[in-house]
């Protein structure tokens, strides 16, 4: 499947040949997991297993919560509090199940930031990148959906307020909003449907994981110097790269149980933290919460919706142009979507032949900045839109397209990249060839 | 139609409300609860005083129909014998029967009685639906040292009360400091000594208020400290796992850094 030359599975025994004929699955399997990796891969490689644990742990508990669970308006928040108090291990697996979302949208932000970072979406990765995006929008209509089947009012405020940005959209959209509701407001029907649309995404989504490994498969791991790995023979290929079985396998399952001991921790000690209070109240249509917030991982795209109100010189510019089509509320919902858009399309945006910001002088500053802004955005959406707010979420806003659409196009042209490592090898010995030996092993003479 | 879409739109897009904007949030004390921090557990006398301010008090206007009864029998919840239990459904409670097609007195198996009490909350979840801690700033930082304040919140606004009352639209608002707004439309309902603990606890409105807030947060989470448990031991055995697979991945990788040095 790689590109990179390397060992291919051998049947050996009858059997084995038997199979392989037939059917070459364990040449498959072999092949997918002895995959040729980058040896110097660093810790922001770990979080694809996380995120497949993540997957895994939803699917499992959201399958065993689904067995319990009823979904109806006059049902659904009982069964929840069923599930909380009569099921066996039914709290733990809520709690589980709730923080999973969580721990999957910190995985996922972390990922697409290493991605970032290093240049993974840049050529020859670009559909991994684009796969990624989908995977990344599936997740957060999941997320969103598996948020309303409690039917408490956050759930029940939620799904009015993000269905009703479709009915911001012109001329269609009150149409389009009543045919996602399955009716004129949020109601029976809608749980319904999200219900359905909960359970069957996330295999959606496994589905797309497999072509996402596929796809960077083909191509080989990136790694943090963005260098490729040398083709020209499998002794070369050897030097960079070691086989993802043990050595990653190993790594990255160190990674993952660190990561679920602060999970347990969330998860034993402080299960609602991420939560809302407001979801403990069943749904109520005839009241408004004072303060309708999203869950934590959607708040930067929230502030954005709500950065562009009507007293933006480039909504009331749209405004004017198209005779009042485009209006405050569907700029904003342009824009909340367009900053997810500009993301998936950064392959193309990036004009930059080198690959890692790690060389990369001026990209490194405008990068951090990107990462603080975006943590800016999360917290400005947690805000009352009154006061100061709205003038940092306009800022934020605005740095994000910016990044995708001003400065990393320019900054291809403008930025003196620093020099690069010729190979992985080089880059591995530069790094642990250095250091004294602490395993005892007799290499007194200085390397290289 | 679209009036109705634009008036929600623009409530959820500027989630700003009256009492928000107000900025008055009221008063929460932080009260020291026995079930605190990653090995509290409830104080199963506290509970069954709480229980019984519930029952005396809260229970005129204030249902739970999400608890069980029979739950109050509950080893890591108020831990009473089942007789117990028995005895006080049927006492305290009448529940309809379907197939008597009337009321009869409650038993073990249903569930605290539904009250349809104007504006009176369900109890069930109270000290999970409240947050008590907030900010500095939105940014939870309180919240994550002190704990969401769900019951914080019911105790100070039992113990809350000063005294005044102001008459609005015809109905009477008492001054609460720890209600957001400053007015509730509860009327105080502990004066001190409102029942008589058996356990011979002084009934003081600050005892009541911390033992009925202390029973709500048990039937807002009686698996709190079954989930504290798992919790533990789940940290304690993936921290020797990581430990494990630290050392096996030292192992690992070491000839291949070290083959670097030669």
């Amino acid at each position: 499947m790689s590109g990179i030359p390397h060992d291919h599975y051998e049947p050996s025994t009858g059997g084995e040949k038997w199979l392989h004929k037939r059917l070459p699955i364990v040449g498959l399997m072999y092949d997918t997991l002895m995959i040729p990796t980058p040896k110097n891969l660093n810790w922001m490689w770990i979080w694809g297993i996380v995120l497949a644990f993540c997957l895994a742990l939803q699917i499992i508990t959201g399958i065993v919560l689904v067995m319990h669970y009823t979904p109806h308006v006059d049902l659904a928040f009982a069964s929840i509090e069923h599930i909380m108090r009569n099921v066996n291990g039914g709290a733990m697996l809520r709690y589980l199940h709730m923080n999973g979302a969580s721990l999957f949208f910190v995985a996922v932000y972390a990922h697409i930031f290493r991605g970032l970072y290093y240049g993974s979406y840049k050529a020859p990765r670009e559909i991994t990148w684009i796969i990624g995006m989908l995977i990344y929008l599936l997740m957060m209509g999941t997320a969103f959906m598996g948020y309303v089947l409690p039917w408490g009012q956050m759930s029940f405020w939620g799904a009015t307020v993000i269905t009703g940005l479709f009915g911001a959209i012109p001329f269609v959209g009150e149409s389009i909003q009543t045919w996602l509701l399955g009716g004129p407001a949020v109601d029976n029907a809608t749980l319904n449907r999200f219900f359905s649309l909960h359970y069957l995404l996330p295999f959606v989504i496994a589905g797309l994981v497999i072509v996402h490994i596929w796809a960077f498969h083909t191509t080989g791991n990136n790694n943090p110097t963005g260098v490729e790995v040398r083709r020209t023979s499998k002794a070369d290929a050897e030097k960079d790269t070691l086989p993802f079985w043990p050595y990653f396998v190993i790594k990255d399952l160190f990674a993952l149980a660190v990561i679920l001991v602060v999970f347990f921790a969330v998860v034993g000690f402080m299960p609602n933290y991420l939560g809302h209070p407001d979801n403990y109240i069943e749904a109520n249509p005839l009241v408004t919460p004072a303060h309708i917030v999203p869950e934590w991982y959607f708040l930067p795209f929230y502030a954005i919706l709500r950065a562009f109100d009507g007293d933006v010189w480039v909504v009331i510019a749209a405004s004017f142009l198209t005779g009042g089509i485009v209006d405050a509320k569907f700029f904003g919902v342009l824009a909340m979507f367009g900053s997810i858009a500009v993301m998936a399309l950064v392959p193309w945006l990036d004009t930059s032949s080198v690959r890692s910001g790690r060389y990369r002088p001026m990209f490194k500053w405008w990068f951090w900045l990107f990462v603080v802004n975006f943590f800016v955005l999360m917290w400005v959406g947690a805000m009352p839109a009154e006061g100061i707010y709205p003038y940092i979420a306009l800022i934020g806003s605005t740095y994000w397209f910016a990044y995708f659409l001003v400065i990393l196009p320019l900054l291809g042209v403008l930025e003196k990249p620093l020099p690069q490592p010729d190979t992985i090898e080089d880059d591995f010995k530069a790094h642990y060839g250095k250091s004294s030996s602490t395993d005892g092993a007799p290499s007194a003479t200085p390397a290289e | 139609m679209f009036k109705k879409l634009a008036l929600a739109a623009t409530l959820a897009l500027a989630p700003v409300s009256g009492a928000f904007a107000a900025g008055a949030d009221g008063h929460v004390e932080n009260f020291d609860f026995s079930f605190e921090g990653p090995f509290g557990t409830f104080d199963q006398a506290q509970l069954q005083r709480g229980l019984q301010v519930y029952t005396q008090v809260c229970s005129a206007c204030h249902g739970m129909q999400y608890v069980p009864l029979r739950t109050l029998s509950a080893e890591d919840g108020p831990g009473m014998p089942e007789d117990q239990v028995r005895a006080y459904a049927a006492e305290f409670y009448e529940v309809y029967d379907e197939e008597l097609e009337d009321f009869r007195p409650a038993r073990p198996t249903d569930h605290f009685p539904e009250v349809n009490a104007a504006g009176a909350p369900d109890l069930s979840l109270m000290a999970k639906a409240r947050a008590g801690f907030h900010g500095p700033y939105g940014l939870g930082i309180n919240q994550f040292f002190k704990g969401m304040g769900g019951p914080e919140y019911i105790a100070s606004l039992l113990t809350g009360y000063t005294g005044d009352d102001k008459e609005e639209a015809g109905a009477i608002l008492y001054e609460n400091t720890a209600f957001p707004g400053g007015y509730i439309s509860m009327a105080p309902p502990l004066y001190g000594d409102d029942v008589e603990y058996s356990d011979g606890t002084e009934a003081t409105i600050e005892q009541q208020s911390e033992d009925v807030a202390a029973f709500l947060m048990w039937a807002a989470e009686p698996k709190l400290m079954a989930r504290k448990q798992a919790g533990f031991v789940g940290v304690v055995f993936l921290t020797i796992l990581s430990v494990l697979l630290y050392l096996t991945n030292k192992r690992l990788w070491a000839p291949v850094k070290s083959r670097t040095k030669e």
